[in-house]
């Protein structure tokens, strides 16, 4: 998962939890079962958790601090009306430290803070102090805009994790661009900070089609910054992200090229640095399994207190999302109706009713089949099974088509910020 | 090279085996299992190798490890299994070894 356009993680918790498999662990000594493992880097999660009535342990709880943030990036997935969520709205230092009790009493082990950008609350330090001491491993999701070193030895000495810093662009002018900002050197000072305090270093870089020709540079600096793991996580489509699809889905051609620079890459540097290269789904055949099955192990808290079973399904029809503040996360979890919607199948239409691969996917993403259906009960219409499936290719070749000058003249792209959000929703 | 770095496989038996930078490690009661966690991660363990990654702390060895677990649980000949689970939690940088 990603503060701005991607879904996945270094785990690929968000948007594809493939479940923790029975590894080739070494048979270890009371037992000898192989140890049920994943290698690192993979996910948590069960394949099936997604039953209704007895759902398994929110395993990951992703609090969305705040909608506040320096940068006004054009594929950031937070909801296109983040607006009417006003600064006075968002949840207490106590509020917050409330769900991180009750989510670990429920099990949650993984915790992002994310945004918005999270440095801009003056309680993340007490914030991270409190989900340390109650046993979370915890993320930090951020631009970097904000991280001085006294802040981050503040962080490390509360006993912070992990942080995940997102880039741009390798270069300074589309890095710039794209985030409406000034900021690619001070997040190369944050990069050679998060080293010098021992913080394993993920480095996330959204692509799309006006950095994607980049992979060759920005693979480079991730390089020369130390980075342990990198997400090349292309865009998925909500949010701002879905307003400025035509200018951000690449062609075929230069997926095809990311994917061989970064396959030759992964062969020079061998186990020094991890890279994971995710595909737009637009481009596949068969749906993601999105957050492994609504309610099944994703958990997110957004700036207001609204719970959601995925980071973009806010933007769903029909269901009413509780509050923490006026309820309890295990009532949320466990019994709300919002959450118990998408468990199990018996929402599903065909042709997912009946396809023995629903086991599988889960029908895909529940917010896709809304944004490019208007039905989120539908398939999602990346599966070729999907009757609306000529939608995601009739963009995929728009995109792919030797002359798109003119779509980039009819749809400028639009930067998120508080101006845009209050104009798209009103 | 530190003492106890993996030669061929092979795990010396006075190295000092302790938690990966990076990594937590802790009981899980709704899973009723030892858990490993890392960025946006998780490996759940199972017994066994619960019962060995909690052993070690960088204090003992991997000889007093063996020792441990065999009189712990009444039973002999675990080196194997146990060198075995090293030498992949090392490869995987769950585990390093201090000198």
């Amino acid at each position: 998962m990603s503060a701005d356009g991607s879904a996945t993680g270094a785990g690929g918790a968000a948007a594809s939890a493939g479940g923790a498999t029975a590894g080739p662990a070494a048979s270890a000594a009371t037992s000898g079962a192989p140890a049920d493992t994943s290698p690192p880097g993979d996910t948590v999660g069960e394949p099936n958790a997604a039953r209704v009535g007895n759902p398994g342990p929110p395993l990951w709880l992703l609090c969305e601090l705040t909608y506040t943030c320096p940068l006004h990036c054009v594929f950031c997935y937070n909801p296109t009306d983040f607006a009417k969520t006003e600064q006075q709205e968002e949840l207490s230092t106590d509020d917050w430290i409330r769900v991180l009790r009750q989510g670990r009493e429920l099990g949650a082990v993984q915790l992002g803070l994310s945004g918005g950008e999270p440095l801009t609350r003056d309680d993340l330090e007490t914030i991270v102090g409190e989900a340390h001491t109650l046993g979370y491993y915890t993320n930090l999701i951020t631009s970097g805009i904000g991280l001085t070193e006294e802040r981050i030895k503040a962080l490390k000495d509360a006993g912070l994790d992990h942080i995940q810093l997102s880039f741009q662009d390798s270069t300074r002018e589309v890095n710039d661009f794209l985030s409406s900002t000034r900021t690619f050197e001070l997040k190369s000072k944050v990069a050679a900070l998060i080293k010098k305090y021992e913080y394993p270093m993920v480095l996330n870089v959204v692509l799309h089609r006006l950095n994607i020709d980049h992979v060759q540079e920005i693979l480079e600096m991730a390089e020369s910054m130390g980075a342990e793991y990198v997400e090349l996580a292309n865009t998925q489509y909500y949010g701002w992200a879905w307003h400025n699809r035509e200018r951000l889905l690449p062609s075929r051609e230069q997926l095809r090229r990311a994917e061989e620079t970064t396959n030759r890459f992964r062969e020079r540097v061998g186990s020094r640095m991890r890279v994971l290269f995710v595909v737009p789904d637009y481009f596949e055949r068969r749906p993601k399994p999105c957050m492994n099955g609504l309610g099944s192990v994703f958990l997110t808290v957004t700036p207001d207190g609204t719970a959601l079973p995925c980071h973009a399904a806010k933007s769903l029809p029909r269901l009413t999302f509780p509050n923490v503040k006026d309820a309890s996360v295990e009532w949320i979890w466990r019994d709300s109706p919002a959450f118990n919607h998408y468990r199990g199948d018996s929402w599903m239409k065909e042709p997912c009713r009946s396809c023995p691969e629903k086991t599988k996917d889960f029908g895909g993403c529940r917010c896709q089949a809304y944004l490019l259906t208007g039905d989120p009960d539908n398939a999602d219409p990346v599966c070729d099974l999907s009757p609306h499936h000529h939608l995601v290719t009739e963009m995929v070749e728009k995109a792919s088509a030797p002359d798109t000058a003119s779509p980039v003249v009819e749809h400028p792209l639009i930067f998120r910020d508080r101006k845009n959000s209050r104009a798209l929703s009103s | 090279m530190s003492a106890g770095e993996v030669r061929g496989g092979a795990v010396r038996g006075d190295a000092r085996p302790a938690l990966g930078r990076g990594f937590r490690f802790q009981w899980e009661p709704a899973q009723k299992a030892h858990v490993l966690l890392y960025p946006e991660g998780m490996v759940k363990l199972n017994g066994s190798a619960g019962e060995i990654m909690k052993r070690c702390d960088g204090v003992r060895t991997v000889a007093e490890i063996v020792a441990d677990l065999e009189s712990t649980f009444a039973t002999t000949g675990l080196e194997k299994d146990v060198h075995g689970f090293l030498t992949m939690a090392l490869e995987k940088r769950w585990l390093e070894m201090r000198a």
